[in-house]
């Protein structure tokens, strides 16, 4: 009797192993390779891209990005704009429910607002929605919670008040920050809700399991109103630090996609895998910053001359490997509608750009008796490190003597960000939202990121121009091209690349498509 | 031999004090904190963050908080996984660098002894060279060379290993953190055992044993490697401190969740209390391994004696 007992469950054993072999129930998973862990999964605490990549798949938005990070309707189905453009009425997707089956209702969302912007949330990146009324107060202490300027009309739609037109608030509601969190669940576990058991989402997956540098688990969420189109069942984010053990990951089969691979050997790379490499333009630049209010720096001459003979061609190709693009924009190209405003040197030759750069020094009363002094400061990466050597050498015919000086990331940034002294530094900036405000928002007076502390009464101008047009999309797009057409006569930010992105993507993911956001939601990826 | 026991571990309390005291402040001076990063946060939000982890009180306020909570045995949330404790990140990660290490270690001590001993019985022969420079290979080639070298040769080309990746513990995912761990260790082990063997065997003692007509396996096992041992023991505890608790090459190369990495991250971003954590636990294993040395000594040297 025994025997039999064991050698049936064997027999069912073996039926079941054959079964699963042969596809019957094969479940798609798909290993994507990223090169950072996320830091928080509660959408109100990250700021990460790593984060972002996450939280796409786990939560969903009023409005979310497509396979090419285009806007299409999320949690709203559809949204009016009011003729002033300050009041957004999004009427939410009918039947959409939460991992647990409760509606996703218009009081889920105020109360994520709410939270997002209570001090005691401490969000990084409450500013996400700064323009919605009062938000900013909130996140001061001076108003409370419940004066936040949206409201449940009734419990499928919301209305959002915003303290101005604010032309990209669409784009800005893709961003993490913006999503929805289920009250109950906050409330019932407080900073343990995000954890596997606990958390209680909206979006195409759930997660299911966590382990700090070694994987997330993502399953299908079958209560997703799209469930029938997501192909994928389980997605393990896999972080890798070591990006050249994270290309063999690859290779070997471990890894699907990967977010990363080491831009130095990206020949090898290109020659070994071919059309499994993904590089293109993405929305982020790589820039210096003048001391502007220091001497000799606030000479805009001086800041022109040394921008001029910057070879940027030479460093994207020599030191990045053609992973970055030679910039001559603060804002990267790729925003519809915008026209970047460049240098006015952007088309000039190299050699000739020398020596204009060596007319401006001389005529600034620099030569070899006197020569300019320059300490580049940049913070540790071998990268950042070659491109400040490479803009030493290029400065040296002209006489200007460039020192370096590298610190860690924490103490670059705590640096620039209490106004020490510096000559000139890196710095480096990504969109996060698709619209050239990110960019140019920087230089403004008040922008806690001015580390040039460039300040100009025409582009402050223009920028409140451009807001104030926020109604009128291509008088505000010429606006913020004039206003960046300043910062570049002025020199009040020096781009010298843009970035891109690098995925490595395996021949059997289909549907991973590429674009300036690098935006790749799991749910719109197949594999084969 | 309890009381010494006793003794050693209330004079470790004013020295963990001492060392969490000193890393605390000398932690605060470097410059830069927690939240500064690539994009600025703006100053409203950067105090909220601030006043969340205490950090807008005085530092010896905050030092005082910190030792509050060390007394209840909470070394405090993780600035920068702030859905993780420091407790909890130690829970998950120590268990796995504990068995990567303590394996290494094991296997490192038996194997290294094994040829060092051998490498001493066959002094200038082939044999011996041959341990000698198997040991300075090992102990010169860094472990960023070795485990992309194991990576290459046993996860791509022989495909007998996963290339990288924790696996659950599988034991075929332990391999390759392994051997990077144990081939230095090794490396110097033999290299010290061999050492001490030979000067073990060519002293007063051991020509007396042997005069005394004992046979070549007692004499070598039963009283030269007796006092060959020590300088091994000496070694092998500071070792296992550091071993144990992990390394950040071999958990970045291999993609191990112990934790190496947070010894270097945490300082580099500035996540004081992960810092502390590291701390802490590095000290009191430091102490522990030391403690367990001298008793050691006592048990394998019979002129050592606490009471």
């Amino acid at each position: 009797m025994k025997i039999q007992t064991g050698l049936k469950s064997w027999l069912v054993g073996c039926t079941m192993l054959v079964m699963t072999a042969s596809g019957a129930f094969a479940e798609v998973v798909y290993n994507r390779g990223s090169s950072a862990d996320p830091e928080s999964l509660d959408p109100h605490k990250t700021s990460t891209t790593y984060e972002a990549d996450l939280l796409r798949d786990i939560f969903m938005g009023l409005v979310v990005q497509d396979a090419k990070a285009e806007l299409i309707p999320g949690a709203a189905e559809s949204w009016t704009v009011s003729a002033d453009g300050t009041v957004y009425t999004f009427k939410l997707r009918a039947g959409a429910t939460w991992s647990n089956g409760d509606p996703v209702t218009a009081g889920d969302f105020v109360f994520a607002f709410q939270r997002l912007q209570d001090p005691a949330t401490a969000a990084e990146y409450a500013s996400m929605l700064y323009p919605v009324k009062n938000a900013e107060a909130i996140n001061q202490g001076k108003a409370k919670p419940e004066e936040i300027g949206a409201k449940a009309i009734d419990d499928m739609t919301l209305e959002v008040t915003l303290n101005a037109p604010t032309p990209y608030f669409l784009e800005m509601l893709t961003h993490q920050a913006t999503y929805p969190v289920h009250r109950a669940t906050v409330e019932k576990f407080g900073n343990e809700w995000t954890k596997p058991g606990n958390i209680v989402s909206n979006g195409a997956y759930t997660l299911a399991e966590f382990v700090p540098n070694d994987h997330i688990k993502l399953v299908k969420n079958p209560k997703f109103y799209d469930a029938a189109n997501v192909q994928i069942d389980t997605v393990n984010f896999i972080p890798n630090e070591d990006r050249s053990a994270a290309i063999k990951r690859y290779e070997a089969g471990e890894l699907d996609t990967h977010d990363d691979m080491p831009t130095e050997q990206l020949a090898d790379i290109k020659a070994k895998f071919g059309d499994q490499v993904h590089i293109g333009p993405y929305l982020g630049t790589y820039y210096y910053t003048f001391k502007t209010d220091k001497s000799p720096w606030d000479n805009v001459n001086i800041r022109r001359a040394v921008s001029m003979a910057i070879d940027r061609e030479f460093i994207a190709e020599k030191v990045w490997g053609n992973s970055m693009i030679p910039s001559y924009s603060m804002v990267p190209p790729g925003i519809t509608g915008y026209e970047t405003s460049t240098f006015d040197y952007a088309e000039m030759s190299q050699i000739d750009r020398e020596d204009a750069a060596k007319k401006l020094l001389t005529e600034a009363g620099y030569g070899p008796d006197k020569p300019l002094k320059m300490e580049i400061r940049y913070n540790t990466s071998e990268n950042h490190k070659n491109t400040a050597v490479a803009i030493q050498e290029q400065l040296k015919p002209l006489g200007v003597e460039v020192t370096l000086l590298n610190t860690d990331t924490k103490t670059h940034y705590g640096h620039l960000e209490q106004k020490g002294d510096f000559d000139i530094a890196r710095a480096g900036w990504i969109a996060d939202y698709k619209d050239p405000e990110t960019f140019l928002g920087i230089s403004r007076k008040a922008s806690a990121n001015n580390y040039a502390q460039y300040v100009s009464a025409e582009f402050e101008g223009l920028m409140d121009k451009a807001a104030a047009a926020g109604g009128n999309s291509g008088e505000r797009m010429k606006l913020l091209s004039e206003a960046e057409a300043v910062l570049m006569r002025d020199h009040g930010q020096i781009p010298l690349l843009y970035y891109s992105y690098h995925n490595l993507v395996s021949a059997k993911i289909k549907g991973f498509e590429d674009n300036v956001m690098n935006v790749h939601p799991t749910r719109f990826i197949r594999k084969e | 031999m309890l009381r010494y026991v006793l003794k050693r571990f209330l004079t470790a309390i004013p020295t963990l004090f001492l060392i969490v005291t000193i890393s605390f402040f000398l932690m605060r001076v470097a410059p830069g904190g927690p939240f500064n990063q690539e994009k600025g946060l703006n100053p409203v939000i950067k105090a909220n963050l601030e006043r969340q982890f205490h950090l807008d009180e005085p530092l010896v306020m905050q030092y005082l908080y910190y030792l509050n909570d060390l007394l209840h045995g909470n070394l405090g949330p993780s600035y920068n996984l702030p859905e993780f404790t420091v407790n909890e990140l130690f829970a998950k990660g120590l268990p796995i660098s504990i068995q990567l290490g303590a394996t290494a270690l094991f296997l490192a001590l038996v194997f290294g002894s094994l040829m060092g001993i051998a490498a001493a019985l066959r002094q200038n022969k082939p044999a011996d060279y041959a341990v000698i420079a198997t040991a300075t290979a090992g102990s010169t080639i860094p472990s960023f060379v070795i485990a992309p070298l194991i990576q290459l040769a046993f996860g791509l080309g022989l495909k007998w290993l996963p290339v990288g990746g924790w696996g659950d513990g599988a034991f075929i995912n332990k391999v390759g953190p392994v051997l990077t761990l144990m081939l230095p260790q090794l490396a110097i082990v033999a290299r010290l055992m061999r050492g001490s063997m030979i000067e073990s065997l060519r002293s007063h003692h051991i020509r007396t044993v042997r005069a005394l007509g004992l046979s070549d396996y007692a004499v070598i096992i039963r009283h030269a490697l007796r006092g060959a041992l020590l300088p091994i023991i000496s070694y092998a505890g500071p070792a296992a401190a550091a071993l144990i608790t992990g390394s950040i090459i071999v958990e970045t190369i291999f993609a191990i969740p112990g934790v190496g990495r947070y010894f270097v991250e945490a300082a580099l971003n500035r996540d004081y209390t992960l810092v502390m954590g590291t701390v802490v636990v590095i000290a009191i294993f430091t102490i522990l391994f030391n403690l367990i040395v001298d008793l050691l000594y006592a048990v394998v040297d019979p002129r050592v004696r606490y009471d």
